[in-house]
């Protein structure tokens, strides 16, 4: 075959060989993640979005430090059975401010998108710190030492101004008061009147059993307890949501 | 005074890398800075202990540069052993959870510990080693670069000691099989441009005409794994003091910039690179020329142009574009058949040859690794088809079949290039034992099949339940008790997955016996030839 005889060109030239296997490699992913990008309809019109308080996104960091997501998915499927048992299936509205997604890959041990609200804060501090005395069959590491580990938050506002730098919409406001809301969430019966303005539905109060000290079982508790809890599904309209 | 740049320049970093555990942003980023300036200053140390003043015999530029291969191969083998030792330790994590010791032994640092170990370390160093070593005996040159070589391999081994320990610490980007963080990343793609240099410039100055095979794939490899890394982890630092970053993307995009990452972390670090390996060490073992010319041109490049698409079967049913999914789907079935023409161009090669099985150990252990490859490449399109995808994803069936891959295709194959490599490099006549290579082939082909079958059993059953309804229609199952009902299958898989470190550990003792010049005294396998018997 002639073609074939045209290889032995390639063969005798790396440069050659070195662009054309860059070109090659190159054109499935432009052509997959591109489009992401500017086609509206990725990304479904929802209400009820909103960036995390830096509380949240404390807590959000030490679900990624501890590595949660190897064992539990943030992305419920739209089947029966998964509808049924987490909740209404996710849609990529729900983590337009994730940096990174936190999707999963794995259940280990169960879906987490909509696990906020669905326990008190007591359980979950309670099953954090020893997963098997409210689930006896669970095969979950203990996270005891988030209870007495105190959370960092003097560079909160630095959090909030690199998520801005990739686009949340953090203003300048939020960003000055980062520290301050991290202390007014955590706080049982705080004047939340500012923060509730700047962060609308979010949950202040102790999460962790001990309202003197504010740690890292707060900061991941406050985030558990949001997950899935902001789209209102009320005024989300399906049809519109075709992707 | 021959290591006096790399101490100066150890010393300088070590001075910098206190500097920044004492100025650091976080903890985290100050015990990480910590870890690095006390390897640095070990190396620093170790390298004044072994500094003499003599001159230097000048190099032969026509002889081939072996010593960063001989250091690759060792640390290739210290890698497996360390991997798979935590593969073992995770598996048991997921049946005992007493084992967990928080936090830095939680499952959930642990299991990215054996993955990068598996991948980065054991697989990449054995790329790295194998790739040098390949590429000088098929150009016909020494590397080029001089030094560079060993800049690649020990900035190779710091990269995965920063990586590693960074898990432990709870320094993580989550994002899986590219977890380490920004400056980690930054340091990773120096060592990566280096290695690029070494082997690139190798091939220019080849004297051969043509650039051989095996060559085009490590080529692919190492150029995709630069475009892969570098897209998958731009990031946003905190600080230049601290060790946390966020993902330039968010949500879908995040996503599938991600698993177009992951699926070719697969795609290139473990089936391009490893396909360059099987074109290398098949033919020289089995002593017969690669099988087709033609397929080989064809399987590379549709192999590297189909495996990009395939990343979105990572997330079938998610909330990423159908449009994307289903692209994703039909190149990940189309991608089928160049692999299997890699597999048919490697199984092939033994035609003539198919003998050899019956008295070579390394040519079974390559058939078995073909083999391996062959079945793994069959399963992984057969359930990125959505409707298999709905049953498979986010279950252990998932697990069985990268371990089927990871173990059986370039645990083997790897295994066999350094079975091959060690007398080699070390001017020995033959291994310690061909027997124990043998057992060691048993052991690991028992440990996966066990691992794989108990995995595709136990992945099944979870998604089965998950969906199970009765006749009212309300879920049969809470989720806890499909957890619960897993827990046999767990220990087994712990049992498999010793099976194939005990292999390990067997080749380990192998190769270690073999450098320091020992011969075990042994009956050479499969006996002597059938006397021929007369036709009747």
């Amino acid at each position: 075959m002639a073609l074939m005889d045209k290889h032995a060109i390639i063969e005798r030239n790396a440069t050659l060989l070195l662009i054309g296997s860059l070109l090659v490699v190159t054109i499935g992913g432009i052509v997959e993640i591109a489009p992401l990008f500017y086609l509206q309809n990725t990304i479904e019109k929802v209400e009820g979005m909103r960036p995390y308080t830096p509380l949240e996104l404390a807590g959000r960091n030490i679900y990624v430090r501890e590595g949660c997501y190897v064992c539990h998915s943030q992305m419920i499927r739209p089947f029966r059975d998964e509808v049924e048992r987490y909740g209404h299936y996710s849609l990529a509205a729900e983590s337009m401010y994730d940096h990174p997604f936190q999707w999963g890959s794995k259940r280990t041990g169960p879906d987490l998108a909509r696990v906020g609200e669905r326990y008190s804060n007591e359980w979950h501090a309670q099953h954090l710190a020893d997963p098997q005395s409210v689930v006896p069959e669970s095969i979950m590491p203990s996270y005891a030492f988030l209870k007495s580990t105190p959370l960092q938050i003097n560079d909160l506002s630095a959090h909030l101004t690199a998520n801005a730098g990739v686009g949340v919409p953090y203003s300048q406001e939020m960003i000055d008061a980062a520290v301050e809301d991290a202390k007014t969430q955590s706080t049982p019966d705080a004047d939340t009147t500012a923060f509730d303005a700047r962060y609308p539905k979010a949950k202040s109060g102790d999460f962790d059993g001990d309202p003197q000290a504010l740690t890292e079982m707060d900061a991941l508790v406050a985030y558990l307890q949001m997950l899935g809890t902001l789209v209102d599904f009320k005024t989300y309209d399906e049809t519109g949501g075709d992707r | 005074m021959r290591h006096a740049t790399s101490i100066v320049g150890l010393g300088v970093f070590s001075f910098l890398a206190i500097l920044a555990a004492a100025f650091a942003h976080d903890n985290a980023f100050a015990n990480h800075m910590w870890v690095l300036a006390i390897v640095l200053v070990i190396s620093v140390i170790v390298l004044l202990r072994r500094e003499n003043f003599q001159r230097v015999a000048p190099v032969d530029p026509s002889a081939y540069m072996d010593g960063p291969v001989r250091y690759g191969v060792i640390a290739t083998m210290f890698w497996a052993v360390v991997g798979l030792l935590v593969g073992v330790v995770v598996a048991l994590q997921l049946t005992y959870p007493a084992l967990n010791i928080e936090p830095w032994f939680n499952f959930g640092r642990m299991r990215p510990l054996h993955t990068s170990g598996v991948i980065f370390a054991f697989c990449g160093n054995a790329l790295i080693c194998t790739s040098l070593y390949v590429v000088q005996r098929t150009s016909r040159a020494r590397l080029f670069g001089g030094d560079l070589a060993w800049f690649v391999f020990w900035g190779y081994q710091l990269f995965i000691v920063m990586a590693a320990t960074g898990y432990l610490l709870g320094i993580s980007e989550s994002r899986e099989y590219a977890e380490p963080e920004w400056y980690v990343d930054i340091w990773l793609t120096i060592v990566w441009v280096a290695y690029l240099v070494v082997f690139l410039g190798t091939i220019v100055k080849r004297k051969e005409p043509h650039i051989y095979v095996a060559n085009w794939f490590y080529l692919a490899f190492i150029v995709t794994v630069a475009m892969l890394h570098l897209v998958n982890n731009l990031s946003m630092p905190v600080s230049f003091l601290g060790s946390k970053s966020y993902s330039a993307f968010s949500g879908v995009q995040d996503a599938l910039t991600q698993w177009w990452y992951g699926h070719n972390a697969v795609g290139f670090f473990l089936t391009a690179g490893f396909l360059g390996m099987m074109y290398y060490f098949v033919p020289k073992q089995a002593n017969r020329p690669v099988y087709s010319y033609r397929l080989s041109i064809i399987h590379f490049w549709a192999l590297i142009f189909l495996y990009i698409w395939a990343g979105p079967h990572h997330l079938h049913f998610t909330a990423l574009p159908d449009w994307a999914q289903t692209l994703g789907m039909v190149f990940s079935i189309m991608l089928w058949m160049p692999s299997w023409g890699g597999m048919i161009n490697g199984l092939m090669t033994l035609s003539g040859a198919w003998d050899k099985l019956r008295t070579d150990p390394i040519i079974r252990m390559m058939v078995a690794a073909i083999a391996f490859y062959g079945m793994s490449t069959f399963e992984g399109p057969m359930m990125s088809i959505k409707t298999v995808n709905s049953l498979s994803h986010y279950t252990d069936w998932t697990i069985g079949h990268v371990h089927s891959g990871a173990l059986g295709w370039n645990g083997l194959i790897a295994f066999a290039a350094l079975y091959y490599m060690v007398p080699k490099l070390w001017a020995r006549e033959r291994l310690y034992s061909m027997r124990m290579v043998s057992w060691h082939l048993w052991l690991a082909t028992l440990g996966i099949v066990v691992y794989a079958a108990v995995m595709w059993v136990s992945g099944i059953q979870q998604g089965l339940m998950w969906r199970e309804h009765d006749e009212q229609g309300f879920l049969v199952y809470s989720f806890v008790e499909s957890v619960a009902a897993l827990h046999p299958y767990y220990l087994i898989r712990s049992l498999g997955g010793a099976l194939f470190l005990s292999g390990a550990l067997l080749m380990a003792f192998n190769i270690t016996m073999t450098i320091l010049g020992y011969q075990r005294d042994e009956a050479p396998i499969g006996g002597a030839l059938p006397a021929p018997q007369p036709a009747e």
